[in-house]
Formats: C-alpha cells, structure tokens, sequence
C-alpha cells in the first residue's frame, strides 16, 4: 500500500518550479566516470594481490587452497576457532567444492554440530545460527578493492548465517573476485533491468564486526561475528 | 528529541562546554584522525576530485528529478510487498509508525542508528505509547543509557565520553563488573543487547540511500546492529529523508564509496546492507512485513531556493572533522541533533532562525568544509548568504561582526576576492590581538571562546595554504 503520495510529490515539483513528473524517466548524462578507471587494468592475480593486502586492513585471516586441499583447510579453521556448533548455507557449492563428506559424516562423529539452513524449520534456524560458533558461507561476489564478500540472501541462504555466530568464515570461488564495487553494482543493475527481481536481502561483508565508538578506540567484533577468515579457492 | 536539542542559548552552550577539557581533547584527537584517514584512502583512489564531481553531479540530478525517482521507488516497495508511508511533517511521520507498532501490538523495539528519527523526536512518541524503544548502535546505546545524553558528532554520537564514564553508566544501568577497557565494554553490550535483538517485535533503521530501480534501501554500518535489527524481527519499519536515493545500484556504489571514505576513512565499512522489500516465500529471516517512511519535514521548503546544494548531503560529517570553530566548542554547542558546517546550515532551514540564528556565525568561513565535501556542497557560501539573510531580517548585525562579514564575507562568493577577504581579515582583527599571535578579545561570537583560550590570529597565510603546506610535511 502506498499512502500520501499524490500531494507529497506534486509538492516537490512545486518547490522544483515545474509540472510533476512521474512517468518519463530522467537521462542521466553523467559527466565523469571515476569509477570505470579504478583497478580495471589487472589481472585476477593482481586483483587476489589487491585482495589479500586489504584482508590485514580489516582484521581477516586470508587464505589461499586448492579445490581438494579445501577441506582440510576449512576443517583446521573450525578446529582453531574451537569447533563447533557450525551453521551452514543450504547450498550446492558444498557439493561442487567435495565438502559434503566433512558435513555429514567427518564433523558429526567429531562431535561437531553442523546445522544446515532449513526454511520447513522457520524460526529454529534463527536460534541455531544464534548458538552456532562458526558460521560459513560462499562469496557469489568478491571485490579485491575492499577485501568485501557479496552475500544474496533468500531461501536456503538465510542471513542470519554470516551474521549471528560467534565467528565467520566466507569460501571463496577465485572466478568470483571482480575489481571493486562497481562491477557488482553493475551486474545487479543489469539483473534489474533485466526484470529480474533483486534477493530481499544483499549484503557486502567486509570483516568482523566492529567498532570505535569508546574513545575512537577499534574494537573488532560487536554485534556480529567477532572474528573472521576468507578461504579463496582455486575453481573446479 | 527533535533538531533542538535543549533550551538555553548559543554562548551559554559555547561557555559550558569550553570548560569540559576531555571533551575538547577527544574532538581535537578524533578530527586528526579522521581526517588523516579520508585523506589517505581519498588519495589512494588517485583521482578523488572526479570522484567528488561525480557525486557532485548524481545528489544534483537526483534532487532536480526527484518527484520521478520518489514515484520509482514507491512503485517498487510496492511491487515487493512493502508499505510506503508518505509524511510532510515529523507528525504525520510519527503518527504513521505509532499505527504500525501498536497493529502488532509490539512492546519492544531495536533501533539502529537513524538521523531523521532523531529529527522526527520518534524515541519519545513510542515510548509515551508505552514501548520500551532501545538504541542499538554502540555510541547512541551509551547515551541512551546515561539519561538520555545527546549526541555531538552524527557519525561518533558519545565522542565527549571517556571510557571510565562510560563503565560508570554500564555499572549502574546494565550489571556490569568489569573494566574500562573498550574491547571488555563492547562485548558487554554485544551480549546484553543480543537478548533484546531475539526478543523484539519491531526493528526500526535509517536509510543511507534508496534505490529507485529496485525499490531497496541501503545500511551502512559496522557494528551489525542494523542487520541484527532487519534480521530477526517480524516487522522492519525503515524510516529516510525524502532527499536520500539513489537512481540505479551504480550511483549507490559511487555513493558508498564516496560516504565510507569521507566518514571513517574506509573502502567500504564492514556492512553495506542492500534490503528490498520483506522477506519471500520460502525465507526463514528477514521481517515478514516492511513499512518504509518517507518524510518531508520542512526539506521541499529548502528545494528550489538558493540552500538546494545543502540537500546533497550525505550524512558523513567530513566537513565536521576539518571545522576549527567544532574543534574548539564541541557538538553540543550547536544544540541541534546536526552539529559542524553542515548543522550551521541545515539546522537554520529545519528549525527556524530564532532559535538558531547564531550558527552561521559559529564559523570562520575558511572553506575547509567545502573542500572537505564529498559532494561539493558549498558550505561557506551557505553560510554567507544566511549572515545576509539573518542580517536583513533583524535590521542591523553588531558593528563587529558587520566588520568581520565585510571582510569574510564580500569575497566568499567568487574566488579572487575571496583571496582578498581572508587577508583583509588580519587587519579586521587587529584590534583584538595581542602579541599579534592570538586574539584574545574576540568580537561577536568569538568573544565567548576567546574569553578563555586565546583563538589564533588569522594569519597572512590562509588557511588554505596553511593546510597544503602542512600536508606536504606531512607526506614527506
């Protein structure tokens, strides 16, 4: 429902000096495009260079694995983070990626929960993820510039996952890493104007939550995760 | 709260907080710092003035179309499922979300941090309606705690606060036992405030930029909160000033970008949350029911008049962290909700002259804001044009600060004589130095501070100069 909209937008075009308009849209004929020049010229491995650098910035542990080192790798994270319970995306890149193995049998007989997003369990999910203290998830977008993983939330890739436990770990398919923002700006945008309809919920996660609000002192984990490591792994 | 923060007048407020030595310190540490990191990651960029003009050139676009991309954008909440709420005053506003809150009868309500509730005064309304409304953002959760302490800095709200202080209020208010020590403070809060994320009914955010292709609204935070408040609630109300949107996700990212470097020096900030519209079928999180607010409140009066620039803010109080005049009188001098060059302006339009009337003069003019500006909005000259107007309306200014406006003021508006006004102003000032270092008998408004530090003379190097000069050295 959209309510008071009528006189509210006539006006501005009042204030405006002009006759309201709301059907035709606007040319935009910028003059600059900083953005296109920035970071456009280098290769992934320079942009995983650029990547990597920034991950000390903000407080990450990066690293870098093949496709079959991956779970190995990602079960000494959980291990060095204290284990389990772990959350997790309902997702088909823990197949792609031969992790399936990990999750259903290797961490259950360690003793470590593994709760996998579960829309039929509404509510629950939220207090899994809650309790959990990993959560993992994949990057579907990776900007080298800010060391940032773009997360589209809906269905089975619940928010709530890089969000509420204790620390956070993103996988990162290589082929996902673009130079910064504006490439994923741009491949929504077109998403959009494809008809698409954007995911309720897209965050760019950049780090562990923090903070600086006592005395401009950093405090690094506040609301959300506390600590956090990013896992790039080569494709398969 | 609303824009005013208290009764009381400019000089007392000057007065009081010139006394308050932590204060001062913090606001001068804070501004080094932040600004040395926006210069740092704007200089990284390479060719951050293109950056500035394009940012210049989208808020500039987008307030003179800005009935289409409202239509857009309302169109597109819509389509998703969302409720959009249209509100001319801060009235209207209110009494919208009171209707909302009290349908689903909540009782408890997370906010993450939000200028224009603040503005709107929205805490008291809800409360009065018998919620318990709690603050959720770190610095505005200190405040709240401590009597209701106003924010003095939009972007760092309990920057005048020292840590023993606040391990005070966090004894008193919330059980704690521990020490002062930051990391120790914030997890206290992390873990008392979790509790009253998993059990509130209505989570309630700001809106850095709306998207009016896709009917989004953007968060950008680092603390979480505000994705802990859009996460587990059942209802999300999202409340934006009119003037905050974007037209595609490609001006957002010019936005952000320009926003998190001009505020904390970041690339980004740990989270920009792009959310559209509640949650779908099939999703386990994210509110069940969206209701976004757009208000007016007093901005289409600014529209269209010689203040439009001002309405191409993006909220990141750069311009608040170069002010020498915020350096030596803190943010609740101001007594708006919007302290600095960009309260100066702003405060005046939304809340009247009377109240407010000094505030232009609560600054020396030297453009630092302006340069600071990510999307160019010209500050000083804003400033000078409400001198004339404040000066026109009450007859006559003090023959002081009629001095001072000739010399600032004639040469703010073309740069040439600009030049010559800031070196004319030696001279204007000459009576008042003593050892020709400092002013000490300030005339106008700089009497109340110089009353108690002397406030350096203007030099024959310009502030400008000075400020290149120093940065060189500093690059070395």
């Amino acid at each position: 429902m959209i309510q008071q909209r009528a006189p509210f937008i006539k006006n501005i075009a009042t204030a405006l000096g002009r006759e309201m308009n709301t059907t035709k849209k606007p040319e935009r004929n910028w003059k600059y495009n900083p953005q296109a020049k920035t970071l456009t010229d280098l290769s992934r491995d320079e942009l995983v260079q650029v990547f990597q650098k920034q991950c000390s910035n903000i407080h990450t542990d990066y690293i870098e694995t093949t496709a079959d080192q991956l779970k190995e790798v990602l079960a000494n994270r959980v291990d060095l983070y204290g284990g389990g319970p772990v959350s997790i995306w309902k997702d088909e890149r823990f197949d792609t990626f031969g992790l399936r193995n990990l999750l259903e049998e290797e961490w259950p007989q360690a003793s470590i929960e593994v709760n996998e997003w579960n829309v039929e369990n509404g509510d629950d999910n939220i207090i899994l993820a809650e309790k959990a203290n990993v959560g993992i998830t994949f990057s579907d977008i990776t900007l080298a510039e800010s060391a940032t993983v773009v997360l589209f939330s809906t269905g089975g890739q619940g928010r709530s996952v890089s969000l509420l436990p204790q620390t956070y770990i993103a996988i990162i398919p290589k082929s996902t890493i673009v130079p910064r923002m504006t490439q994923a700006a741009q491949i929504i945008s077109e998403k959009v104007q494809n008809g698409e309809t954007v995911p309720p919920c897209i965050n760019f996660i950049s780090g562990p939550s923090n903070s600086a609000d006592i005395e401009m002192n950093l405090v690094v984990g506040v609301h959300g995760p506390i600590k956090a490591t990013y896992i790039i792994v080569e494709d398969r | 709260m609303a824009v005013k923060i208290t009764d009381g007048n400019f000089k007392d407020k000057v007065k009081d907080n010139l006394q308050d030595d932590f204060m001062r310190g913090a606001v001068s540490g804070a501004q080094d710092r932040l600004r040395s990191r926006r210069l740092e990651n704007a200089e990284e960029l390479g060719n951050w003035e293109e950056w500035r003009s394009h940012g210049e050139e989208i808020r500039q676009h987008v307030l003179e179309n800005l009935d289409y991309y409202l239509q857009e954008l309302s169109d597109n909440v819509q389509k998703l499922g969302g409720h959009v709420f249209f509100a001319q005053t801060a009235d209207d506003a209110n009494r919208y979300i009171e209707e909302v809150v009290k349908k689903k009868n909540a009782k408890k309500i997370v906010k993450s941090k939000s200028m224009v509730t603040e503005e709107i005064g929205l805490n008291a309304v809800l409360e009065k309606a018998g919620c318990n409304v709690i603050e959720t953002d770190l610095g505005e959760y200190i405040l709240q705690l401590d009597e209701h302490d106003p924010p003095s800095h939009i972007v760092a709200p309990a920057l005048h606060k020292n840590k023993e202080q606040i391990r005070k209020v966090f004894e008193e208010k919330i059980n704690y036992k521990k020490s002062n020590d930051p990391t120790e403070l914030a997890r206290h809060a992390r873990e008392t405030l979790r509790n009253e994320f998993l059990t509130a009914d209505v989570g309630i955010t700001g809106c850095n930029f709306a998207i009016a292709e896709s009917g989004s609204i953007s968060l950008v935070t680092n603390e979480g909160n505000a994705r802990l408040a859009t996460t587990v609630p059942k209802t999300q109300i999202t409340v934006m000033g009119m003037e905050r949107i974007v037209p595609t996700f490609e001006e957002l990212e010019v936005l952000v970008s320009l926003l998190t470097r001009s505020a904390v020096g970041q690339k980004l900030t740990s989270y920009i949350t792009v959310l559209s519209g509640p949650r779908r079928e099939g999703d386990a999180d994210g509110p069940e029911e969206f209701h976004l607010v757009i208000v007016d409140n007093g901005r289409s009066k600014i529209l269209g008049t010689e203040f439009q620039s001002v309405l191409q803010c993006i909220r990141c109080a750069a311009c608040i962290n170069v002010c020498p005049v915020y350096r030596h009188i803190g943010g609740h001098s101001y007594n708006s909700i919007y302290p600095g060059p960009i309260g100066a302006v702003l405060t005046p339009l939304l809340a009247g002259y009377d109240d407010f009337k000094e505030l232009p003069y609560a600054s020396t003019l030297c453009g630092a804001c302006t340069e600071a500006c990510p999307v160019k909005i010209p500050l000083h000259d804003l400033l000078h044009k409400h001198r004339q107007i404040i000066v026109e309306k009450e007859g006559k200014a003090p023959i002081s600060e009629g001095l001072m406006m000739k010399a600032f003021g004639i040469g703010a508006a073309s740069n040439p004589l600009y030049t010559t006004g800031t070196k004319l102003a030696t001279k204007v000032m000459k009576p008042f130095m003593k050892d020709k270092e400092f002013i000490s008998k300030g005339p106008g408004p700089l009497k109340e501070w110089t009353m108690i530090r002397e406030f350096p003379t203007p030099k024959n190097e310009r502030f400008r100069d000075w400020y290149k000069n120093r940065e060189g050295g500093d690059n070395k």
